[in-house]
């Protein structure tokens, strides 16, 4: 990235960091306990696992893929970290990496198939969404597996500074992700890629590796926000996550990622978790019912993607 | 009959460049009149702007007396102007009867009439001599040949007074272009005029009643085909005059032979492509459109797998499986569609320039490396754009390809395939498109250029090879060629007799 471009770049930024600052004005006038550090701390602490799946997402996007098997993937991952920890009694440091390399694998999979046998992913994460929930089920005979302290510290806030080891990460995940994808030639090709595909492959570059290592980090990246969701929950739960591709793929829309691959930006994901994530904080504490809640969900999201396809068609009719 | 149909005076069209001009031409009702050209000839574009495909951006045209300026395909089909295009308009997943009647399906309280349709589907096939064809199976199930008779027969169901077809028999067999001339001359008694449009010239000579010859977008002959031979047709089309040599024109070509292919097969096109290109050389590929010279160079670039031939790189044989393996042995291929599959368009000149050579320290970017190297190549061809971080789709035709050939300079590639290097650009960028060539020659590159602009390769190339319907029609050498043996040879196995070139 040059320095030309940079202003360029934070322009979204500033329009969706104007959008949350919004949000919480609202919510700081219609309660009176939301705007407060409790909150600010209970919605940090509620969001690192959607954040890290998010991260996830947008890449697999941007190659032009989707990965609908997120939710399952996570609590394949959540599975075997819980029957490792409980059954087997193995040590963190044995069921965390092992928890990543499931979702990895898994991630493997799905992108070696829909790469290889030029299936839309659409199809065959679909098929993982299934088969990896399926999979959670075997492991934990359909049981929930109590945890308890072994992973709680991950999710509890650091003594004197308010936020848990789990929110840091998902941070440090956000920074990395995006320097990945601006700063690395690996980043730039998958770009690349989500722009036009033949394009790329009659420039000499294979693109197959990319797409599967691309799903194969969404994968593993599960694996980890199965351990920050066990953190928080205390337990390793094989229905957990149930419809996080919708909150992840979502939270992507929000921050402006295409859906037809080539465009997006992680930290702009992170801002549309916290914009979701916000909003559900802040209606729950205004009193608004669960449906309700939905309703204000759902149509926020579509209005998002409207203010950005304008924003786009805008800039194109003035250059 | 033989009253006057159409009337165009003074028709042009100009996209970046004028692609036609001044042309004036009378159709007459109950007339096969063939149109023929080169490739590039504007004989598609005229066709276009006679159906309302496209609007002219000069003349008039007249039908049956009255002003007629369509304003889309409707406009045109309203005033009994029909045109059946190279490329099919059916949808394959729909039945036989579903596509004669898309536009108009009876229907009975909202609902589909199967057995009306299914009727006046077999109305319609009747009457265009197809009683034998099935209404109700999908068109998918029909050869390339039927599908052509289809959506003929479904031109001919609504009004027609004049039928534009492009290349009707490109895809048919012998039998089926046979049915196909019976039926036009069955039109053309019945009083319907019809603008003929093909590459072959034995079946032009047989069904024309006048034959109007297109060269480089401007009318050159327009007169009875009456006694008119296939001769004397290429000899129109091509030109007589002859372009200058061009005294500046000198060869860097060495005597070693770095590529070879031979007897490559990509079907439904190419059916058996060869060359041989030296080092320094540059070598031009022939032929007319869908003569499966494209399909040559995706063979060797690996971008397609030939089902026959070999191709030899350098003395050894090798097959590459992927384009990212004929890079890596040191080939180029700048593709004809540069929108599909050549730029990026929506990133910046510097993305695409970059593509394929990011310069990176342990797979980080090094950005000003890479701003360096985009700016080097932005100023040797000449790219005009605002700054290397405009987007490609913004900027011209022209200016879009330099920045896709800018990938290949910056990548050092020692043999360069261009296929259509210069389709729809400006002068100024074919000019220093074509200084490149010598360059690059000069530099011991190998140069392999399709193009469908003979005069590009005339002044550009020391040999030219010609594809005639996916097979080699022969090579010739600069000071043996001849526009019209070119053409002849593009046309050879288009012909059923061998045209005798004076």
């Amino acid at each position: 990235m040059s320095r030309l471009c940079l202003p360029a770049a934070a322009v979204p930024y500033i329009g969706m960091g104007g959008a949350l600052l919004g949000l919480v004005t609202i919510f700081a006038c219609a309660s009176p306990t939301f705007a407060s550090a409790a909150t600010a701390t209970a919605i940090a602490n509620q969001i690192p696992d959607l954040v890290v799946v998010a991260v996830g997402m947008t890449l697999v996007l941007i190659v032009g893929g989707i990965d609908l098997s997120v939710g399952s993937l996570l609590a394949l991952s959540a599975a075997v970290l819980g029957v490792l920890l409980v059954r087997a009694h193995a040590p963190l440091a044995v069921a965390v990496p092992a928890a990543l390399v499931t979702g990895a694998l898994a991630g493997t999979v799905s992108g070696a198939i829909s790469a290889w046998a030029r299936i839309p992913s659409f199809i065959v994460t679909l098929g993982m969404l299934e088969a990896a929930r399926g999979g959670a089920y075997l492991i934990t005979d359909s049981q929930t597996c109590y945890v308890g302290a072994v992973v709680e510290w991950i999710g509890a806030p650091l003594p004197g500074l308010r936020l848990s080891p789990a929110v840091l990460t998902a941070l440090a995940m956000v920074a990395a992700g995006q320097l990945l994808l601006t700063r690395t030639v690996f980043g730039r090709h998958l770009v690349a890629i989500g722009t036009n595909a033949e394009a790329v492959r009659m420039a000499g570059i294979r693109t197959a590796p990319y797409v599967i290592a691309v799903f194969a980090l969404s994968g593993a990246l599960c694996g980890l926000g199965a351990v920050m969701q066990t953190a928080r929950l205390s337990t390793a739960d094989p229905n957990a996550a149930v419809g996080l591709e919708l909150s992840a793929i979502a939270a992507c829309v929000i921050g402006g990622t295409s859906l037809l691959g080539g465009r997006g930006s992680v930290v702009a994901t992170c801002f549309g978790v916290l914009i979701i994530a916000v909003l559900q904080t802040g209606l729950a504490q205004v009193g608004s019912s669960e449906p309700l809640k939905r309703v204000i969900t759902g149509a926020v999201i579509v209005a998002a993607v409207l203010l950005d396809a304008l924003r786009t068609r805008m800039s194109r009719a003035a250059s | 009959m033989n009253e006057l149909l159409l009337e165009l005076s003074g028709i042009g069209k100009t996209y970046a460049a004028p692609v036609l001009a001044g042309v004036d031409l009378a159709i007459r009702a109950g007339e096969v009149h063939a149109l023929l050209g080169a490739n590039g000839a504007g004989k598609s574009t005229l066709s276009r702007i006679i159906a309302g495909l496209v609007p002219p951006s000069a003349g008039t045209m007249r039908l049956a007396g009255q002003p007629y300026a369509p304003d889309g395909k409707h406009a045109a089909e309203a005033g009994g102007v029909q045109i059946v295009q190279q490329e099919l308009n059916l949808i394959p997943t729909l039945s036989v009867a579903e596509n004669l009647l898309l536009t108009r399906l009876p229907r009975r309280w909202g609902v589909i009439d199967r057995r009306a349709l299914r009727a006046a589907a077999a109305r319609i096939l009747a009457s265009a001599g197809l009683a034998a064809l099935d209404p109700a199976q999908p068109v998918s199930a029909l050869g390339v040949g039927q599908q052509q008779l289809v959506e003929i027969a479904g031109a001919l169901a609504r009004t027609c007074r004049l039928l534009i077809l492009d290349e009707p028999t490109a895809a048919l067999s012998v039998s089926e272009a046979d049915a196909l001339l019976a039926r036009v001359d069955q039109l053309r008694r019945a009083g319907v005029a019809i603008i003929y449009i093909s590459h072959r010239l034995d079946e032009v000579a047989r069904i024309a009643d006048r034959i109007t010859v297109l060269r480089d977008g401007r009318l050159v002959h327009s007169g009875p085909a009456a006694g008119m031979t296939t001769t004397e047709m290429v000899a129109l089309m091509s030109g007589e005059t002859q372009a200058a040599a061009g005294g500046a024109w000198r060869s860097y070509a060495t005597d070693r032979v770095v590529l070879e292919a031979e007897g490559l097969a990509l079907p439904p096109r190419l059916h058996a492509g060869s060359f041989r290109v030296r080092a320094g050389e540059r070598l031009g590929i022939a032929g007319l459109v869908g003569a499966g010279r494209s399909e040559l160079l995706r063979a060797v670039f690996g971008a397609e797998r030939a089902s026959a031939g070999t191709v030899r790189l350098r003395g050894r044989p090798v097959r590459f499986a992927s384009p990212a393996q004929a890079v890596a042995s040191g080939l180029a291929l700048i593709t004809e569609e540069r929108k599909r599959d050549g730029a990026l368009l929506p990133l910046s000149v510097r993305a695409n320039t970059s593509l394929g050579v990011l310069p990176a320290r342990a797979g980080v970017v090094a950005g000003a490396a890479e701003a360096r190297l985009a700016e080097r190549f932005r100023a040797l061809l000449d790219t005009r754009c605002t700054s290397i971080e405009q987007p490609v789709g913004a900027l011209s035709g022209g200016n879009q390809q330099k920045v896709v050939i800018a990938r290949w300079l910056a990548r050092d590639a020692d043999i360069y395939l261009f296929d259509e290097p210069t389709r729809g650009i400006d002068v100024a960028a074919r000019r220093r498109i074509h200084q490149l060539f010598a360059e690059l020659a000069e530099r011991g590159k190998a140069l392999v250029i399709v193009s469908s602009d003979l005069d590009e390769l005339l002044e550009t190339c020391d040999a030219i090879h010609v594809l005639s319907a996916g097979r080699d029609a022969g090579t010739f050498a600069r000071g043996d060629w001849s526009r019209a043996g070119l053409m002849q040879a593009a046309f050879h196995n288009h012909l059923d007799a061998p045209v005798e070139v004076a």
